[in-house]
């Protein structure tokens, strides 16, 4: 296995991105993810037709990535939870002009500055829209370093397929591990280029633009970004369960906190306790349908999160009123032992 | 099986290349691999450390609350750590520099004089690569061959020489420690 | 008999929403005829503000891609690094450049982009109604200044132009106005020359065109014109504020 490298997660999203054709980077520095950015100041000057913006700010970033996507690159900006606060006026543009870009953020503690270590609490921001208007992003919470690169490939293709930004949603721990990857095969890109800007030669001239003064035009094409969403929310939904065939109790995790899980049921399984984990891999579209599903056999659901409580609304969305969802949260930086997580199923398991 | 390590000592000791040599040795014997640094503010302060566990089964935390074995390569390190060391684990300990000793008494202690080493072999920055010649002999996780294949990728084909010393300082760990 | 007087190729036919006697309708006219002129307009990119202009796009025929308030400096960046052959500008009003996109257009200058910008200040923001912009002049009342910008209270006017020409970045700056037939034919030959020294790979340049705005400044469009000899230019002085010559010299 040649081709199998151990590297950082914040490097392996730059390598993904560079091979899957990202040719625009913009960023600013922020602690945990400031290793991609540098990642990106090293290689996309390298990269035929590839840019690099250290930008004065994270506004000023992603509305770089919004001019380069609109000119036809694939493009993106990366940071971390109070930068990607910043960020939102321009997420909410780039979904407004439904605009094609990726967006990574690698969560830290908070909120305000909190720390620098590794959380979970932009879930609500990262899942709402996160900016002002009605609009959605895909978000891809991956568990593994593998996974930052397979998905960020694969957050490009979302992007282009249905022209809407695509959130990367790692934290401080997926970022600044190592682990063996091998990198996969991007598709050729594959898009509308109708939409793109690149003068209007001898023909019509085009613009895109968000503002939409009138109100029944505005809600027109409010309709058609949700009518949007419903294809997304139909396709794409993606989890991963976990020997939840037996299960009596499960748990609902993402991302490092779904790992910790893992380890943390493999425990419980030795000791001859039956919990099972369905991982949600998009965050938005929310795997609704097989927690929903899993409720007909299954009526204990525990979820597990490095926050105070924001996925479990969705669960509790999902379950529509069925099934008893126990809620245990490490928010602030802390990353629970899969010890302490087995410890808190137990109680629960008991009940 | 899954055991974990944890690499530590103060900035310049080259305690993150030990963890990554390693960790990438590991994975060359295609086993299950995290390593994780410690970062931002607390890495400013002159110490370091990194924490690699290694596993036939996926990983399910990359961080050692109770690490398997320490590698300590200055006192502050082995204050920070030495509570939490898993019992029946042991201890590798820069013997040059470290005066006390841990307050364990159910684990193994290891002390290698890795700068006495290092000065004989006349290069004193090896001495965090004759650490692991002791650490990979006793711990018996990787061969010395994926190790040594490990450490000559990170150094690169050009550093012939560079990686000759390195070479001798791993032997020299290796050789020291029975 | 011979044409002497047309719309420019790159104008669309779309009637001009601004209220009369306003700058921008000039200003957007003279860009056209300027584009036109340089043979570009299949090759120009523009980057219209939210401000009066916001719907810009409605009346030039080129490409143009709508920014977030202030952001015009960065998105123009984004897309003058994806597609450098392209002549990219961004249209400004002075809320827009110089308050809440100050840092865009800053860094944008001083990484010597190589867009045109062109700054419309009329000391007011227009669109939200007459407030206080960071360009109202001293004493200059306003809907957020009633009595009158006051130093101690409100800060003074930015002068935008001058500080860009200090970056090292910035290639050709030139405050201009569209008061008079006499200023617009000069304003003309600045915007040729900012997009020119665009085309010759010359570095950031701007151009920022002192415009009158009757309706929030509350006169009639004679005296607005008037106002802008008399006292508007005192506190932004028109000419050229800097000009590195790395522009074509015929440019002028």
């Amino acid at each position: 296995m040649s081709d199998k490298i151990l590297i950082a997660g914040n490097w392996a999203i730059g390598e993904a991105a560079i091979r899957a054709g990202c040719r625009f980077y913009a960023g600013y520095p922020i602690t945990p993810q400031n290793e991609l950015t540098e990642y990106m100041a090293e290689n996309m000057r390298r990269a035929e037709g590839g840019t690099f913006i250290q930008a004065e700010s994270e506004i000023a970033a992603v509305n770089m990535v919004l001019g380069a996507s609109a000119a036809g690159a694939r493009a993106m900006t990366s940071s971390s939870s109070p930068g990607i606060s910043l960020k939102q006026e321009g997420i909410s543009a780039l979904a407004a002009d439904e605009l094609p870009a990726v967006i990574v953020n690698m969560m830290r503690g908070g909120p305000g500055l909190g720390n620098i270590l590794p959380s979970q609490g932009d879930y609500f921001q990262a899942t709402r829209g996160g900016g002002h208007g009605d609009y959605r992003t895909i978000v891809l919470a991956p568990a593994s370093v593998q996974e930052l690169a397979d998905l960020t490939m694969d957050a490009f293709d979302l992007a282009d397929k249905y022209r809407n930004p695509v959130m990367i949603l790692g934290d401080g721990m997926t970022g600044q591990m190592m682990e063996p990857v091998v990198f996969g095969k991007p598709r050729p890109r594959r898009y509308n280029e109708k939409y793109v800007l690149k003068g209007a030669g001898e023909g019509k001239s085009k613009f895109i633009r968000a503002l939409i003064l009138d109100a029944l035009r505005m809600e027109e094409h409010n309709w058609k970004l949700v009518r949007k969403y419903r294809v997304v929310e139909q396709n794409e939904v993606r989890f991963e369960t976990y020997k939840t065939g037996n299960a009596r109790l499960i748990i609902i995790a993402y991302g490092i906190a779904a790992r910790i899980a893992k380890g943390a049921i493999n425990r419980l399984r030795d000791s001859g306790m039956k919990v099972g984990l369905i991982r949600p891999i998009t965050l938005w579209p929310f795997p609704a349908q097989i927690i929903r599903d899993t409720a007909e056999r299954i009526d204990r659901f525990l979820v597990f999160e490095m926050s105070t409580g924001q996925m479990i609304d969705d669960v509790k969305l999902a379950l529509e009123g069925k099934g008893h969802v126990s809620f245990y949260g490490r928010p602030g930086g802390v990353v629970p032992t899969p010890a302490e997580l087995a410890k808190a199923i137990v109680q629960e398991y008991r009940r | 099986m899954q055991i974990k390590t944890i690499f530590a000592g103060f900035g310049g000791q080259g305690v993150l290349m030990m963890g990554y040599s390693f960790a990438q040795a590991a994975m060359f014997e295609g086993f299950h691999v995290t390593y994780l640094p410690s970062y931002g503010v607390e890495v400013r302060g002159g110490t370091a450390n990194c924490t690699v566990a290694v596993s036939n089964e996926e990983i399910a935390s990359p961080v050692a609350s109770q690490p398997d074995y320490l590698v300590v390569m200055n006192n502050p390190s082995l204050m920070s750590f030495q509570t939490r060391i898993a019992p029946g684990g042991a201890f590798f300990l820069n013997s040059s520099i470290i005066t006390g000793r841990p307050n364990r008494s159910d684990v193994d202690i290891w002390g290698v004089p890795t700068a006495e080493i290092a000065s004989e072999l006349g290069n004193p920055r090896v001495q965090n690569v004759v650490m692991m010649g002791a650490y990979v002999k006793m711990t018996r996780i990787v061969s010395a061959e994926s190790y040594l294949k490990s450490l000559k990728s990170i150094l690169g084909t050009k550093k012939k020489a560079a990686m000759e010393i390195n070479r001798k300082a791993f032997e020299a760990g290796f050789n020291y420690i029975e | 008999m011979k044409k002497v007087f047309s719309r420019p190729r790159s104008l669309k036919s779309t009637p001009f929403h601004y209220c009369a006697g306003c700058g921008h309708s000039i200003i957007h006219r003279v860009i056209c005829e300027v584009i036109d002129e340089l043979g570009i307009r299949g090759n120009t990119i523009g980057v219209p503000p939210a401000g009066c202009a916001v719907v810009a796009y409605n009346y030039f025929d080129v490409d143009m891609l709508e920014a977030p308030h202030g952001r015009g400096c960065a998105v123009a960046t984004g897309i003058k690094r994806t597609l450098p052959d392209r002549v990219v500008f961004s249209y400004q009003g002075d809320g827009d450049l110089a308050a809440i996109g100050t840092a865009e257009t800053f860094h944008a200058a001083n990484r010597g982009e190589n867009i045109t910008v062109l700054f419309i200040n009329n000391a007011v923001y227009g669109m939200t109604g007459g407030q206080m912009a960071p360009t109202t002049l001293l004493g200059q009342t306003s809907t957020t200044s009633p009595p009158g910008r006051n130093a101690i209270l409100d800060g003074h006017p930015i002068r935008m132009s001058e500080i860009l020409a200090n970056l090292e970045g910035t290639a050709y700056i030139e405050r201009v106005a569209v008061n008079s037939a006499q200023n617009i034919l000069r304003a003309k030959k600045a915007v040729k020359k900012a997009f020119q020294y665009q085309i010759d790979g010359a570095g950031f340049n701007m151009i920022e065109v002192l415009s009158q705005c009757p309706t929030n400044w509350k006169m009639n469009t004679v005296d607005a014109c008037r106002w802008v000899d008399e006292v508007m230019s005192k506190t932004f002085p028109i000419g050229v504020i800097k000009d590195t010559g790395k522009g074509r010299k015929d440019a002028d």
